[in-house]
C-alpha cells in the first residue's frame, strides 16, 4: 500500500480528476495549500507597501492506493497536472503502513477499495 | 522616489490647468446665474430637490451593489479585478460626463449627438433644468451622471476574469463618449428616436440594450476564459444576493427617480418597479423547480434582476398587471437566452450581461409599446392594447435601430483598443488570477 501526495496549480485541479477517473482511482482528499518551489513567490503591494516573496496557492491530493494502483495514478495525475513550465509541482510516494475502514473495521487491501 | 516626484508633477500639472480653466469660467457662470434667478423662483421647489437628490444617490449604489453581484460569481482569485473595474467606472465615467459627456449627450445639437454648448458643465448652473423645469439644471445633470456610470460597468460582466484593466479604461472612456453619449441623445436629448416619440421611462434602450448588446459583442471578440465551461464558477453567492439586493434598492432611484419629480408618476413607477421585479424573481424559481427540480438562490436573484432591467423601459407608463406580465414573462425568456442560446452559440459571456440586461431591456422596450397607458402617464402614449399599435412599431424601430448602433460601434471601439493595447491579459496572468496579476493584491487569505 502507498500513500501518493501531489501539490499541483489549482487551475488543474479539475483535469487531474478527470484522468483520475479514467485511470479508475475514484477515492481522493484534497486539501488547498500555500507554497512555492523554485517558481518563487508573488509580490503584491498594499497602500504602496511592497511585499514580495508572497506564496502561491495550491492543491495537494492524497491519494492512497494498493501497489498495482500506484502507476497508473502517477501516469494520470502527470497527464492532467502538466504545463511544461516551473510551478506545476510534484509527486510523492510514502510507504502505507495500514488502512482501516471505519464503517467494517476492514484493514488492509480491501479497505483501501 | 522617482515616482513620488512624477505624481506630484502630474498634480500640480492637472491642478493648474484646471484652476486657470475655473477661473476662465466662472465670470459668464455667475451672470447666467444671476439672469436665471428670478425665473429659478416658482419652478424650482423642494419636494423634488429633495427627491432627486436622493434617487441620485440610491442609483450610484447600484454599481458597488452590481460590482458585489458580479463580483460574487467569478472565482475568487478575480473578485478584486470585477470590483476594481466597477468602483473605476464611478471615478472615470463621473469626470468624462461633468468635461464633456453631458454636453455630447444633452446639449442642443443634432439628431445623432448633442453639441458642446454644456462643456464642462459651462452655462449649466441652478437655472432651471430645460429637460426638467422643475429642478435645477445641475440636479439633472447628478442624477443623469449616475446612468452614464452604470451603463458601462454593466458591460463587464461579459469579459469578466480575462480582461486587461488598463484597456478596461481605455474601452470604457470611448464606450462612454460614442456609444452611451449619442444613444442618450437620441433617445432621452431631443435626438432623433425622440422625435419619433420613443418612450424609454427609466433606460432600457439606453442603458440595458446598449449594455447588454456590447456585453455579446465584447465576449465574442475576447474569446472564452482558458479552462472554459459551461458551468458557472460562483466563489461566493451571498456577495451574489447582497449585490441583487442593492441593485433592487437603488432601483428605485433609477425608475422612480426617473420621473424627474415627486409626484404620481414616481409612485406608480416605484409600484411597477417591486411588482416585476418580484414576479420576475418567483418566475425564475418556479421555472427552475420544474426543469431541474430546485429552485436556487442564484436564480431567483438572477430573475429579480431580469424583471427590474426589463420594466426600466415601462416602469412609469403601465399599472400593475402590465408589470407582472413583464416579470412573468421576462424571466421565461432571460432564463432561455442564458439556458438555451448561450450554449447553442457557444460565447463565453461570463455573468450573462447580454442574457439578462441585453435581452431584458429588449423585451422590455417591446412590451411599453404593448402596456403603456396614458391614465397611468398622461405625458406617454397608449400602447398597443389600449388602442394605440403605432406605439409598438414606433418601439420596435427605437430598439433595434438601438442595437444595430451598438452593436456596429462597440465592435469598432473594441478591436480598435484590441490592436493598440491587446484586450486580453496573457496566459498566465489568466492563471494566477486578476487579483495578483492586474492589481499586486489578494481578496482573501488563506492563512491568516
Amino acid at each position: 500500500m502507498k500513500m501518493v501526495i501531489a501539490i499541483i496549480q489549482p487551475h488543474k485541479l479539475e483535469e487531474v480528476k478527470q484522468e483520475l477517473y479514467k485511470a479508475n482511482v475514484n477515492l481522493l482528499t484534497v486539501n488547498e495549500v500555500l507554497g512555492h518551489g523554485r517558481q518563487k513567490g508573488i509580490t503584491e503591494v498594499y497602500r504602496g507597501v511592497r511585499e514580495s516573496g508572497n506564496l502561491l496557492r495550491k492543491i495537494r491530493l492524497e491519494i492512497c492506493v494498493n501497489d498495482d494502483f500506484l502507476e497508473p495514478t502517477i501516469k494520470a495525475i502527470m497527464a492532467g497536472a502538466q504545463t511544461g513550465e516551473t510551478g506545476d509541482g510534484k509527486i510523492f510516494v510514502l510507504p502505507m503502513e495500514e488502512c482501516i475502514r471505519i464503517r467494517t473495521g476492514e484493514k488492509g487491501k480491501e479497505a483501501i477499495g | 522616489m522617482k515616482r513620488f516626484i512624477f505624481l506630484f508633477i502630474l498634480f500640480l500639472l492637472v491642478f493648474s490647468s484646471v484652476s486657470v480653466m475655473y477661473a476662465a469660467d466662472s465670470a459668464p457662470v455667475v451672470a447666467a446665474a444671476a439672469v436665471a434667478a428670478p425665473a429659478q423662483a416658482p419652478a424650482s421647489n423642494s419636494g423634488d430637490i429633495s427627491w432627486m437628490l436622493v434617487s441620485s444617490a440610491l442609483v450610484l449604489l447600484m454599481t458597488p451593489g452590481l460590482a458585489f453581484f458580479y463580483g460574487g460569481l467569478v472565482r475568487r482569485k478575480n473578485i478584486l479585478g470585477v470590483l476594481m473595474q466597477c468602483f473605476m467606472a464611478m471615478a472615470v465615467i463621473s469626470l468624462q460626463w461633468v468635461l464633456f459627456g453631458y454636453s455630447l449627450s444633452f446639449a442642443p445639437g443634432n439628431g445623432f449627438i448633442g453639441g458642446l454648448k454644456y462643456l464642462g458643465l459651462n452655462n449649466v448652473g441652478m437655472e432651471p433644468c430645460p429637460w426638467a423645469p422643475n429642478i435645477p439644471h445641475q440636479l439633472f445633470v447628478i442624477f443623469q451622471m449616475m446612468f452614464a456610470i452604470i451603463t458601462p460597468a454593466l458591460i463587464i460582466g461579459a469579459f469578466a476574469e480575462r480582461m486587461k484593466f488598463s484597456a478596461y479604461i481605455i474601452f470604457s472612456i470611448l464606450w462612454a463618449t460614442l456609444v452611451y453619449n449619442p444613444l442618450c441623445h437620441w433617445v432621452w436629448g431631443g435626438g432623433w428616436l425622440a422625435k419619433l416619440g420613443v418612450m424609454d421611462f427609466a433606460g432600457g434602450i439606453v442603458v440595458h440594450i446598449s449594455a447588454g448588446f456590447a456585453a455579446l459583442v465584447t465576449a465574442i471578440i475576447i474569446g472564452k476564459r482558458r479552462n472554459h465551461t459551461a458551468a458557472p464558477t460562483p466563489h461566493n453567492l451571498p456577495f451574489t444576493v447582497l449585490g441583487a439586493g442593492l441593485l433592487w434598492f437603488g432601483w428605485f432611484g433609477f425608475n422612480a427617480g426617473s420621473s424627474l419629480a415627486a409626484n404620481n408618476v414616481a409612485i406608480s413607477a416605484f409600484l411597477s418597479t417591486n411588482i416585476a421585479a418580484a414576479a420576475a424573481a418567483l418566475t425564475w424559481a418556479v421555472i427552475e423547480w420544474m426543469a431541474v427540480g430546485r429552485p436556487t438562490m442564484l436564480g431567483t436573484a438572477t430573475g429579480a434582476i431580469a424583471g427590474l432591467a426589463t420594466v426600466t423601459p415601462a416602469s412609469g407608463f403601465i399599472g400593475i398587471w402590465g408589470a407582472i406580465a413583464i416579470g412573468i414573462s421576462t424571466s421565461i425568456i432571460c432564463y432561455m437566452a442564458v439556458g438555451f442560446l448561450k450554449p447553442k452559440f457557444n460565447y463565453d459571456d461570463t455573468l450573462d450581461a447580454f442574457g439578462v440586461h441585453g435581452i431584458g431591456g429588449l423585451w422590455g422596450t417591446l412590451m411599453t409599446g404593448l402596456f403603456a397607458s396614458t391614465l397611468i402617464n398622461p405625458a406617454g402614449a397608449n400602447g398597443l392594447f389600449f388602442g394605440n399599435p403605432k406605439q409598438f412599431v414606433i418601439q420596435c424601430i427605437g430598439a433595434f435601430a438601438a442595437v444595430g448602433y451598438t452593436v456596429i460601434a462597440t465592435a469598432i471601439l473594441y478591436k480598435l483598443v484590441d490592436l493598440v493595447l491587446g484586450v486580453r491579459v496573457a496566459d498566465k496572468k489568466e492563471v494566477l488570477g486578476l487579483d495578483v496579476s492586474e492589481h499586486n493584491e489578494r481578496a482573501y487569505t488563506l492563512i491568516e
